[in-house]
């Protein structure tokens, strides 16, 4: 212990980390994702800001939450974003969603000595989605869905003797699916349908466990548990669980910010009803992306 | 944020040492935790400035910090500026250490400097002020070398106004009303209560006495602190930083008080 | 003597000056724009445009790339060695990058411009190091409106109303001369029509522009024709979507004194 005296070396340290507090989550569908987290910043008992954003859209299929030290968290998102703007140059596309998450494991190991600490939550549309085939039926052929990726077979389409339709076409869309990425702190990480992390971690993913994987719930006789639920749920699910982390968290309130990825071709209906939504896609033809703000208890 | 500048970027710690009866520069230790192995530098703020104060107002932004500079306990220098003027839409305002603060202002002069020999209508506004000095204060900490200070920068640029705050740490953010050091747990509140929903509407002269107020509870309660200070304001018009103004402050309740004033008993 | 056949003995390096007081690898270097393509940039109010001719080495090879995306606002489009482009484009990404790291701000057009001409004039002075043999427009916007500035390997770079830089691009600066005065209040769709018209007069007597061997690049408010614009950032339109632009253009050969004033005198 440093006592100002000559007698042997003194020895102060700096420690280069804090906790800035609030939390973040995300959820994936069967082809969107919703990613949140509330927006108050926070130091000791201090509240600093009531708005600062943790969530931050990456590309038009991509969001990315950051959880921490909000210094590093930052830094961490603004080079992660520079990262994806040189691979815009090279390849003029957005980076893939799994390739964003291996570049995200990449630069946190990369400093797994000095480790930004932060936890983040990759959300977005994988391309890696089933095929729907949709009916051959003259109106949703032709035109093709504007928003969907056509894959167009020929077919024959016999019935009994008759050739009703001698070549038509079978339509199939490829839609993204729903996708979540957790890592820790130095890049470990795992593709997972829901998850949690920050101050209330220990007090959303619990919940989301019990509502999204069904954790303690047992199924009716002869039926099971949805693998997706449709997005009103969803949406329902991360509002509650803000609101709920609000009242027991003294580090979080303040607002809330819900990222809506949307797959191509998934229609955008139940949304447009939502009060002060907003749509941040640059791109027509791809995946879209939608904020909705909502206000947090700000006690 | 713990008003002690010493404390900064040290483990939390409340139950030591809470009536900061060391010098600042000899205080213990607080106790080590787990990033205390490894290769560190002798770190500690020497002569301190205390709260920053600022606020936004209807028509720009508005900063108050006293003219004192501490060693310790030590009033040690009592006519010290710690706001500045960068170019002509922002200002800084400092507290912690006063010569990692004056470095910092070499820095932005310099760069203000090559901004204007540029001469092609570009000049830096506060929000690349802000920018530029979380580049600095963050990449200094992440060489374990940190500049103590917690900083404010407020300006209007393009009737854009802007306020926000970074520390030694590379913490930013921003908002309506921001105060460094105690002046996080004094005058917060009391700014908070007056400003928020009142930043488009809030007139000069009423920001001026706000300002004035909180710097006065201050002045009772940051025993860091002196009864001199200075305001600045950031409007269409540009920077202006005031006159020292000299605070009036009552102490006839003190000689009531049981361990205050002259006590024959 | 360096060279019997060499009519100059002043040629072998770069930081040697003739007795005429010319450095003559440097003026090498402006001739190797000259061969590359044409390109054309103009400018109005509202906008910065380039049009740049794409070559292609045979029925069997693709066309050559002439325009890159250096940021949101700003592009550029080269004549000249498009290894020595990529490297300058290269830095120019970084320049820009750096510009929103450490200040978050979009680069100012002139100073990203004035950084590679600071590199290409370093070439043409210290020994051991050849000229960049590539020319460059860019166009860009920032807080002082749209621009475009022509950068050289001599190390020069300036603003202009108009130019045109790589083979035949004296033609097609004839006609930008002719015309730039209406620039400056036209519309997108008038500005490209004059570029394309400009960028037609570098073409060979049999050749023509098509969707093939053109590219186009704007920065500002997009035309009715575009789609997906956002904050009139740069963008590079080549293939089907200029075919409605090309259309527009009047044919040379227009009957009754078909020239190009015709449209203007409407």
């Amino acid at each position: 212990m440093p006592d100002g005296s000559f007698a042997h070396p003194q020895q102060r340290h700096f420690n280069p980390y804090t906790e800035n507090g609030g939390t973040i989550l995300a959820i994936a569908g069967a082809d969107f994702s919703v990613i949140a987290g509330d927006t108050r910043q926070s130091e000791g008992y201090s509240i600093q800001t009531r708005y600062a954003p943790k969530v931050f859209r990456l590309t038009d299929r991509a969001v990315l939450a950051v959880n921490g030290f909000a210094a590093d968290g930052n830094m961490f998102v603004k080079k992660v974003k520079q990262r994806l703007e040189w691979y815009r140059h090279a390849h003029a596309k957005d980076m893939p969603l799994r390739a964003i998450a291996r570049l995200i494991q990449t630069m946190l190991y990369a400093q797994r000595f000095f480790p930004y600490y932060v936890y983040n939550i990759l959300g977005g549309i994988e391309e890696d989605g089933k095929y729907h085939t949709s009916l051959p039926s003259y109106s949703t052929a032709f035109p093709p869905h504007p928003l969907s990726r056509v894959h167009w077979i020929k077919r024959e389409w016999k019935c009994g003797p008759k050739v009703l339709v001698a070549n038509t076409f079978r339509l199939l869309v490829q839609l993204g699916s729903g996708a979540v990425y957790s890592f820790d702190p130095v890049g470990s990480y795992e593709r997972e349908a829901c998850r949690a992390a920050g101050a209330a971690q220990s007090l959303v993913q619990p919940f989301l466990d019990n509502q999204i994987y069904f954790k303690n719930q047992t199924a009716p006789a002869g039926q099971s548990h949805p693998t997706h639920l449709p997005l009103q749920d969803v949406l329902s699910i991360v509002i509650d669980s803000f609101t709920s982390a609000t009242e027991r968290h003294i580090e979080v309130g303040d607002g809330l910010e819900m990222y809506v990825v949307l797959a191509k071709g998934r229609s955008p209906q139940g949304l447009e009803s939502i009060a002060g939504i907003q749509e941040v896609t640059t791109k027509s033809d791809s995946d879209r992306v939608f904020v909705i703000r909502r206000e947090l208890k700000k006690d | 944020m713990d008003h002690f500048p010493t404390s900064w970027g040290r483990p939390r710690n409340e139950a030591y040492d809470a009536f900061n009866t060391y010098p600042l520069h000899q205080r213990p230790n607080h106790s080590k935790d787990v990033f205390a192995d490894g290769v560190q530098r002798t770190q500690q703020p020497i002569v301190t400035g205390t709260s920053v104060l600022a606020l936004t107002y209807k028509d720009g932004i508005m900063m108050a910090a006293d003219n004192l500079a501490s060693y310790g306990s030590l009033a040690r220098f009592k006519s010290i500026q710690r706001l500045h003027a960068v170019g002509n839409s922002t200002v800084l305002g400092a507290s912690g250490d006063m010569s990692d603060y004056q470095y910092i202002q070499t820095l932005l002069d310099e760069l203000v400097i090559d901004e204007f020999t540029a001469n092609d209508k570009h000049d830096l506004g506060p929000a690349e002020i802000h920018e530029y000095l979380s580049r600095v204060l963050y990449s200094r900490r992440s060489k374990m070398n940190p500049l103590w200070n917690s900083l404010l920068v407020g300006g209007k640029k393009n009737g854009k106004r802007f306020l926000a705050y970074v520390d030694l740490l590379g913490t930013t953010y921003s908002a309506s009303t921001i105060a460094t050091g105690y002046g996080a747990h004094i005058a917060i509140p009391l700014l908070r209560k007056a400003i928020e929903g009142r930043e488009n509407t809030l007139t000069e002269a009423e920001a001026r006495s706000i300002l004035t107020e909180a710097m006065r509870v201050l002045f009772y309660r940051d025993a860091r602190s002196l009864d001199k200070f200075q305001i600045a304001t950031v409007n269409d018009e540009g920077v202006s930083i005031s006159e020292t103004i000299t605070l009036e402050t009552a102490w006839g309740f003190a000689e009531g008080i049981r361990g205050y004033g002259a006590q024959t008993q | 003597m360096a060279s019997t056949h060499s009519t100059n003995t002043y040629d072998s390096d770069n930081t040697v000056f003739s007795p005429q007081g010319r450095l003559h690898q440097v003026e090498y270097a402006l001739e190797a724009v000259k061969q590359g393509s044409a390109a054309v940039g103009l400018r109005s109010k509202t906008h910065a445009i380039l049009l740049a001719l794409k070559r292609s080495t045979g029925e069997l090879a693709s066309y050559q790339q002439k325009m890159y995306r250096i940021d949101d606002h700003v592009g550029i489009a080269i004549a000249g060695l498009t290894s020595d482009a990529r490297v300058l484009s290269n830095f120019m990404r970084q320049q820009a990058m750096s510009s929103r790291m450490v200040f978050n701000r979009p680069i100012p057009v002139n100073r990203l411009v004035s950084s590679i001409a600071d590199k290409a004039q370093v070439n043409t002075q210290e020994y051991g190091r050849r000229p960049y043999g590539v020319g460059f427009l860019v166009i860009g916007q920032d807080n002082t409106g749209p621009h475009l500035y022509e950068f050289s390997p001599s190390g020069n770079s300036y603003e202009y109303y108009a130019m045109s830089i790589g083979a035949r691009s004296q033609s097609a600066k004839t006609y930008l001369e002719k015309h730039f005065e209406s620039f400056m209040d036209s519309t997108l769709e008038e500005l490209i029509q004059h570029g394309l018209h400009a960028l037609r007069e570098t073409l060979q007597q049999d050749k023509d522009l098509t969707i093939n061997n053109t590219s186009i690049g704007i920065i500002g408010p997009a035309s009715a024709h575009e789609e997906d614009v956002s904050d009139g950032s740069f963008r590079i339109l080549e293939g089907e979507p200029i075919d409605v632009f090309l259309k527009t253009m009047i044919p040379k050969d227009a009957p009754a004194g078909g020239d190009d004033d015709v449209q203007m005198a409407e």
